[in-house]
Order: structure tokens, then sequence, then C-alpha cells
């Protein structure tokens, strides 16, 4: 063993984030990494690992009974404590905007922690945004997908082409002061109204 | 017209939260002029940390964090004044059909009587040890909680040693009726609606309740950031008033089935209207379906409920003491009374002209009966508040009270 080499444990449920660190921290030369998705069991994982850093995500609703058993649990040998560098109190906000925690065992020093917290920070945020904008995208599919079926109805009822159909609806939310979505979902829920046995 | 002062409150969704949730959603805090945003966290420790950093000005909070925070229990420590409480009790003790069964077999009766019912679970215990049986597991929501010493004290009274005889564990709320049912734990202790909800499906049975165990007891109380609450008097003094003043909304019955609607919403508990009514009502279901009318299941205006106590802080930190969180020193013991700020209170409420204690702490378990209490104003009613086995916390008589506890030791 080399007592270098920091026994790092990540407590998270979400899958892909926990892997997204696991990588980073690998990266960053952290070859002891664990990850643990549920906390069946924990006490007897956390013995067995015996880890020098624990990084635990905020949403966990876990966390009181992990923080108690940090603090009693003979399954904890040495003390553990959360990781507040007191110097930089930014850093600690920094990490709980972006949801993640982190506890060290007593007498580590803060220098060897502050960039795997940096960096499970930085993996954290950079996981919101890619849900963000994947949120973002799959709106966006959604809303075209509203305008087009809009536009099939128009098309439809009225004889239109898909062009007309289109301008029909963009110069209704012209002059409405309102978006061509609002127009198109206005559309649609009007003829299931009107039809409730015909579109769906 | 002043400018209205923006307060972000964290709060976890617990029946317990109403007083924060109807003094924005009724417009309490919006008539004193305050912004008031809430925001709903995971845990406990979330609720400590962001407001240890400034996320959050105010918080939900268990009653005994704030001392516990302040003593340097906490993993991390800020200063947190509480200068106003949530209400009085809300806590149940519920155990598994399969437990409830033993209990009976040996004498419990269905009536939430927390001496019977405390006596019943003992001899069980000892049915155990003799056996050689695996020891008995509670759960509760944190070490520094009321849930964890009112169970520890009912435990103790009633000749159960909380660390050798059974095993206490830590485990969120919303699990704890999963887990009575999967046999993971044997019972737990925890506000509403987590009890009803085991009820309600089935999977256990309401044994006695907090206010058996010590009537009129604290239970939660806003935290408060003491940084902010010291640049910001005027900010905080507005939001007592209208936590205040929403006290007294959930306290009118009429209002109830409003309160019930408005817990239940997915923003603030989220679960069904039904499980938010017997807290309220004190109507508790206990085995074989009758209803016992617990008069003060959950008390969030009379008796002053909402008033700091410091003799509730110091009870907390008798128990704190009792079961080896702290040692006891006169530092420690000035650490958690000036936690409680009934002086505040007191300033916050005066414009309001209502009826006030005279006192900042009292004899915890003295008042037998209801009694009128001088107070500046209109009248006020305190108590009965008696703990179960009788006995009496004098705040004056702290070593005594101390010494007395580990002397009785089980």
């Amino acid at each position: 063993m080399n007592a270098n080499v920091l026994a790092v444990l990540v407590i998270d449920e979400n899958r892909v984030r926990a892997s997204i660190i696991e990588a980073g921290l690998r990266e960053a030369g952290h070859h002891n990494v664990t990850i643990l998705h549920d906390v069946a069991g924990v006490a007897r994982r956390i013995a067995e690992i015996n880890p020098d850093v624990i990084v635990i995500d905020l949403g966990n609703p876990n966390r009181d009974m992990l923080e108690n058993m940090f603090q009693l649990s003979r399954a904890v040998r040495r003390p553990v404590a959360m990781f507040v560098d007191r110097s930089d109190l930014e850093s600690m906000e920094a990490a709980i905007e972006a949801g993640v925690s982190a506890y060290v065992v007593d007498g580590l020093k803060q220098e060897r922690v502050k960039p795997i917290l940096d960096l499970a920070v930085s993996r954290f945020n950079a996981y919101s945004r890619l849900m963000h904008e994947l949120e973002e995208a799959r709106g966006e599919l959604e809303n075209r997908k509203v305008v087009e079926r809009a536009k099939g109805i128009l098309m439809k009822s009225r004889g239109l082409s898909e062009e007309g159909a289109y301008a029909l609806l963009r110069n209704a939310a012209m002059n409405q002061n309102r978006k061509i979505l609002e127009i198109a979902q206005s559309l649609i829920t009007a003829a299931r109204l009107l039809d409730p046995g015909g579109e769906s | 017209m002043s400018r209205s002062q923006q307060i972000t409150a964290g709060f976890m969704p617990l029946l317990d939260s109403a007083l924060i949730v109807v003094a924005k959603e009724k417009g309490f805090a919006e008539t004193e002029g305050v912004d008031l945003a809430l925001m709903r966290e995971t845990s406990w420790a979330n609720i400590r940390d962001r407001l240890a950093v400034g996320h959050f000005q105010v918080a939900h909070m268990l009653a005994p964090m704030p001392i516990a925070c302040n003593l340097g229990l906490t993993p991390l420590v800020s200063r947190t004044i509480a200068a106003i409480a949530l209400g009085l009790g809300g806590n149940a003790l519920t155990v598994s059909n399969a437990l409830w069964e033993r209990m009976v077999e040996h004498g419990a009766p269905a009536n939430l009587d927390a001496a019977a019912v405390g006596m019943a679970l003992k001899t069980v215990v000892s049915e155990i040890r003799n056996l050689g049986g695996a020891r008995l597991r509670f759960a509760i929501v944190h070490p520094h909680s009321g849930h964890n010493y009112e169970l520890r004290y009912w435990l103790a009274a009633s000749g159960i040693d909380p660390d050798r005889d059974i095993e206490i564990i830590v485990l969120p709320p919303p699990l704890m009726a999963d887990a009575i049912g999967t046999g993971n734990i044997d019972g737990y202790c925890v506000g509403e609606p987590w009890n009803t909800a085991a009820v309600a499906l089935g999977r256990g049975n309401i044994a006695t309740v907090k206010a058996a165990i010590w009537r009129s007891s604290p239970e939660k109380v806003l935290g408060a950031r003491a940084q902010w609450a010291e640049a910001n008097p005027e900010s905080l003094a507005a939001l007592l008033r209208a936590l205040y003043k929403a006290g007294q909304w959930c306290a009118e019955e009429g209002n109830r089935a409003e309160l019930a609607a408005l817990l239940a919403k997915p923003a603030y508990v989220g679960q069904p209207v039904e499980w938010m009514l017997p807290a309220l009502s004190g109507e508790i279901r206990v085995a074989g379906g009758t209803v016992i009318r617990v008069e003060d299941f959950f008390v969030p205006f009379a008796k002053a409920a909402t008033f700091p106590w410091k003799s509730h802080a110091l009870w907390f930190y008798t128990q704190m003491v009792r079961w080896g969180q702290i040692q006891h020193d006169k530092a420690n013991e000035s650490i958690a009374r000036d936690t409680y700020r009934p002086d505040v209170y007191r300033a916050a409420l005066k414009p309001l002209g209502v009826a006030l204690p005279g006192a900042n702490a009292k004899v915890e378990g003295a008042l037998k009966t209801a009694t009128p209490v001088g107070s500046s104003g209109a009248s006020l009613t305190l108590g009965p508040d008696g703990f179960f086995d009788g006995g009496l916390f004098d705040p004056d008589e702290i070593d005594r009270y101390i010494a007395e506890q580990a002397k009785s030791q089980i």
C-alpha cells in the first residue's frame, strides 16, 4: 500500500454523476476511488475501505445518518470531520452551491484534500450544466413537435400547404403578441375540444 | 412605506413547518414587510450548511440543533440563535406490527399511555435479552433532536438502557415507514406525518406520543444565523411577528382543512391531506383502529407555544450531558442558555400588545393543570406540562438534575 495514495469514497445516488467524478479523480492520479450508489450496508463498506476522504452529494437524504455514523460508529476507525477550509469560505460556499460536501479523517492536511473537493465541485457543476442543456434540448424538441402538430391540423382543416399553415400561425402570433408555440398549443387544445374523437 | 426585507428560510417537509408555510402563504410575512422565500431541504445537515454560508438567513430547525451548533458539536459550526419556537409537541413513537403484538402480550394498552406502554416494552426487552436475541432497533432523525432525547428519557424512565438494551440509529423520516415494513427497524420516534404514514400503510402502530412523554414540550425552533440577526434586528423582528400570527391562524379550528391542504402541496410536505389531519386535530388512530383524542398533540399557539423558554434550552443541554454528547461545565451551560433569545422575542412582539410570559424560564413539569400566568396585557395560560414519570426540571438546579440522572442511569 502506498501511504501517499488517498482512499476516496464517493457516495452518490446518481450513477452518471458518480462515474464522471470517478473519471476525474482517476485522471488527477487518484487511483484508490470507490463509488457507492446506495447506503445499504454503508457502515460495513466504510470499515472495509477505510477512506481518507468521503464525498457526498447534498441531495442525499441520508446525510444526517452518514454524519452520525462518522461521529459515533465503530465502523469508522479514525475520527471523520467535515472538510471546512476556514481561510476560504468562498470555496465552502461554492461546494454547497454545487451540491457537494466532503468529510476527511482527522489530521489530513488541507492542501491534500482541497484539490479533491475542487475537482468534485467542478464535476458536479459540469454535470448540472449538462443536465440543464439536455433539458433545454428536450424542451426544444417538444416545442417543435407541438408546432408540427398545429400545422398538421391547419393543413387538414383549412386545406393549406405546410408553408401556408406556418404563415397563419406566425401571423396569429404577431397579431396577438404571443409566441408561435402558445398559438400552436391553443390550437391543439381547441381542436381536441371540438373533435374529441379525432385529433389526439 | 418601508421597503420589504428579503428573507430566505430553509425548511424540511414536516408538518411542523406549518408556521413558516402559513407565514408566507397567508400573507402574514408580507403584511410585516417581509418578502419570505421558502426553500425545501432534504437533510438537517443541508439546513445547517446553507445557514452557515448565508444561503438561508433563518431555518426550521430541531430545537436542540442551534444549541449543539453553538457548543461545537456539529461538523460545521456557525453561531445560531433561536428567537422563536415553532409550536409544541407533534411527535409520536411508532413500532412495527410484530413488536406491537409482542408488547400487547406483555400488557401494552392501546391508549398511548407512556408509562404502561414503556413497562410492556421493558418486559419485551428483558425477554429478548434472556433468549439471547438481537437487540431491538429504533430510529430517530438526528442525534441532536427532541426525538432522540424524549425517546431516551422515556426508555430510561421505563427501565431500559437506550445504549445497552436497544440500538438507536439515524434515518431520514420519509424512509422510516418503509424500514419498519421491511423489518430493518422495530420502531421510531419522528414528527408527523411519518407516524400516521405507517398507520395508513398498515406497517406499524403508534405506541405513544411526545405529548404523553412530556406534555407541552419543545420540538422545532426558527434558527437564525447570529451574524445576520445582529445586523438585521428589524427584519428578524418583523418575521417573528409574522410567525406569531401564523401560529394563531394555525390554531383556529376553522382553518384546519385549509392548513392540511396547504401542507399537503408538493412544494411543502407533499403527502396526502389525510396524513396531515391527525396531528392537527389531535385525533390519533391506535392499534385496532380506535381513535384517541390527544389534547396537546401539536400546539401551534396556545400556552405560549412560540416562546423560546431558556428552561427548554437548558433541558436539552442536560440531556446532551446525560447521553455523553458534551461535558458539563458552566461555560457550556451558558452557551446553551444564551442560544435561546426570549429577549429578542419580547422586543419583536411588543408592538402587538399580546400576552407574554412574565419569566424567561420555568420549572418544567411543575404545572399539573392549566394555569393562568401574570403577564403584560391580556391573559395567558400555561400547562399542564408534566413529564410522564412525574419528573421535575428546575433550571436553577442544573447540577443536581444532571447528577441525579447520572446516578439513576440504568
